[in-house]
């Protein structure tokens, strides 16, 4: 039972990034990114593929860093001039592609098999058990700076520009922001931010394959940044760990119905995260912690 | 030679069925201004519906059509009026990500049903038609030929009919069409019954030729969506065109790249198109 929780805590905090990284993009900067799985896919195999040509863990992290951010700015290249809809099918091809290319590049990737023995930092001289503490300590101290970073970023001149790009970019570009450069380097952090998270997620499990990477976890984020707060690093943090509790919670529901067979049974479960997703979107769309305005400061009063 | 005849052939086979579903989409997009993902789901649910509709009430395929078209026609209008309709002035994304969602609980409402596994039409086997070197299978000329009376069945309603005079003006100008007295909200409902409604029997075409599960439509979602932005997102001429398009690219492509890579093609063609020609073949502006 402990190392199930610590389990759950550790994939909550893998979760969170992805959340902060759906948050800047989405959030902030008002552009949709349905391919986050792919992201998050690119991560996990860049760490993988590093570290298993010899790399330290450290350095595999860095590479999903790099190569999540270079695959972002590639697919949003010739979209972000474009209207946001483009970019909604564009990413959501990308996340499909990159489930094709692992699955068919067995010299790359081991295909459908998926690479296994993944490093895991530190578990010879842990013990399994210290192990997942240890990790579960690393991957909520990633979540907490990257989060706290975040915050620093939306509080500053950027995140305001960001967010005046969301409200109204013709306004934005009026204003003297380079709306285009803006939107390119936004994508490539989030899409680094969602790569640093499979990294985080393929050391965790210390095995990869197409199958961990379906298009349903961009559904769960996408839930969890809506439930927290649109447009607040702490909500899409605290959204996603509310999916995760919600994604286990369902688990065990569904096996107190009986006379279900375990299609339906997950059937179930992934019908209820839709309705949830489109109640919270009519119910309360702002989320639990919603965004926080900063008042405009007054006027001098010429009078 | 042969071979880039039979693949040219094929590419136009592929490309009509795909039309059906990428006009349903286009119409949607035209009328409502959001891309609407919950089509995958319309596509399986029409698919499904006909399965029954032919194996378990053994009706032949042309009904079969009809009984997809009309289910998922309703089930498009009720799933639009319940879940997606009240967020329209929140913005097209938003709109978008809940017809994502949807998509889901339709989707696993099927499987809820039907389970995960393959299940096929009850079709007469017969032998392909040869003509020299080439082959055509005679089901596959047999959705080839359906699909175009559906396509001209569709021009012909949005040409001539009152209704599809109505939802070309919606599409042009919602706000002169308003002024016009044309109620949006039944033009709404119309477009979405028509496009969930083709977009059914567009799964039913597809599924024809191989076997149908929970997950046939989501499989086609990316060529649909290749077909209306390289046709033109919101064109319904364009989205004829894009397919046809898409589909002799796709076959042409598959002589030299692994057939797996199939939807990859789509993907490729969508970033080219986006780079050269964001406006597709004929749509009007993309920016």
């Amino acid at each position: 039972m402990l190392s199930y929780l610590i389990f759950t805590l550790t994939l909550c905090a893998i979760y969170g990034l992805l959340a902060l990284s759906l948050n800047l993009i989405w959030g902030s900067a008002g552009l949709v990114n349905l391919g986050l799985a792919g992201f998050f896919a690119v991560g996990a195999y860049a760490s993988a593929l590093a570290t298993g040509a010899g790399a330290p863990v450290l350095i595999g992290w860095g590479a999903a860093l790099v190569v999540g951010a270079a695959v972002g700015l590639v697919v949003t290249f010739a979209t972000l001039r474009l209207r946001d809809d483009y970019l909604a099918i564009v990413t959501l091809g990308f996340a499909e592609v990159i489930r094709l290319v692992a699955l068919n590049e067995r010299w790359l990737t081991n295909g459908s098999d998926g690479i296994s023995g993944i490093k895991a930092p530190l578990k010879a001289e842990l013990g399994t058990q210290n192990f997942a503490w240890f990790y579960l300590g690393l991957a909520t101290l990633v979540l907490v700076i990257v989060w706290a970073l975040l915050r620093r970023l939306d509080a500053s001149p950027y995140g305001r520009a960001l967010k005046a790009i969301r409200e109204d970019q013709q306004l934005a570009a009026f204003a003297g922001k380079p709306v285009l450069r803006f939107k390119l380097q936004a994508f490539a952090l989030s899409a680094a931010i969602a790569a640093l998270a499979g990294a985080l997620y393929a050391h965790f499990q210390s095995y990869v394959s197409p199958d961990h990477f379906q298009p349903l976890i961009t559904i769960y984020i996408f839930l969890a940044v809506t439930a927290g707060g649109v447009g607040r690093p702490s909500g899409a943090v605290l959204g996603a760990y509310l999916v995760v509790i919600f994604l286990e919670a369902t688990r065990f529901i569904t096996e107190w119905v009986p006379g279900l067979q375990p299609v339906q049974l997950a059937a179930t479960r992934e019908m209820l995260i839709g309705i949830a997703l489109i109640l919270v979107l009519h119910l309360k769309p702002q989320g639990i912690l919603p965004e926080r305005i900063p008042k405009a400061p007054v006027p001098p009063t010429t009078a | 030679m042969s071979q880039l005849l039979q693949a040219l052939i094929n590419g136009v086979m592929t490309g009509t069925l795909i039309a059906v579903p990428a006009i349903g989409f286009s119409a949607i997009f035209a009328v409502l201004r959001y891309p609407n993902f919950a089509i995958a789901a319309y596509a399986t649910i029409g698919a499904f519906a006909a399965w029954w509709a032919n194996v378990a009430m053994g009706l032949p395929i042309p009904a079969a059509l009809l009984v997809a078209f009309a289910v998922t026609g309703f089930v498009g209008v009720v799933a639009e009026e319940t879940s997606l309709k009240r967020l329209r002035g929140n913005g097209a994304l938003i709109v978008a990500i809940a017809s994502i969602a949807l998509n889901l609980v339709l989707e696993n409402i099927v499987r809820f049903i039907f389970g995960n596994e393959m299940r096929g039409y009850d079709l007469p086997i017969a032998r392909d038609m040869r003509f020299g070197d080439l082959r055509i299978g005679p089901q596959q000329l047999q959705s080839l030929l359906l699909a175009v009376a559906i396509m001209a069945a569709m021009f012909l309603f949005l040409r001539y009919t009152r209704f599809g005079k109505a939802m070309r003006a919606v599409a042009d100008n919602p706000d002169l069409a308003r002024l016009k007295g044309i109620d949006p909200a039944k033009i709404a409902i119309v477009t979405l019954f028509l496009g969930a409604g083709l977009t059914g029997v567009g799964g039913v075409l597809i599924g024809l030729d191989t076997s149908i599960d929970p997950l046939t439509g989501y499989r086609v979602l990316l060529s649909v969506f290749a077909a209306a932005v390289l046709g033109g997102l919101g064109s319904i001429p364009g989205a004829v065109a894009g397919a046809l398009m898409l589909g002799i690219a796709e076959e042409l492509a598959l002589l030299v790249v692994p057939a797996t890579y199939r939807t990859g093609v789509g993907f490729v063609a969508i970033l080219l198109m986006l780079t050269f020609r964001p406006r597709g073949l004929l749509g009007e502006r993309a920016a």
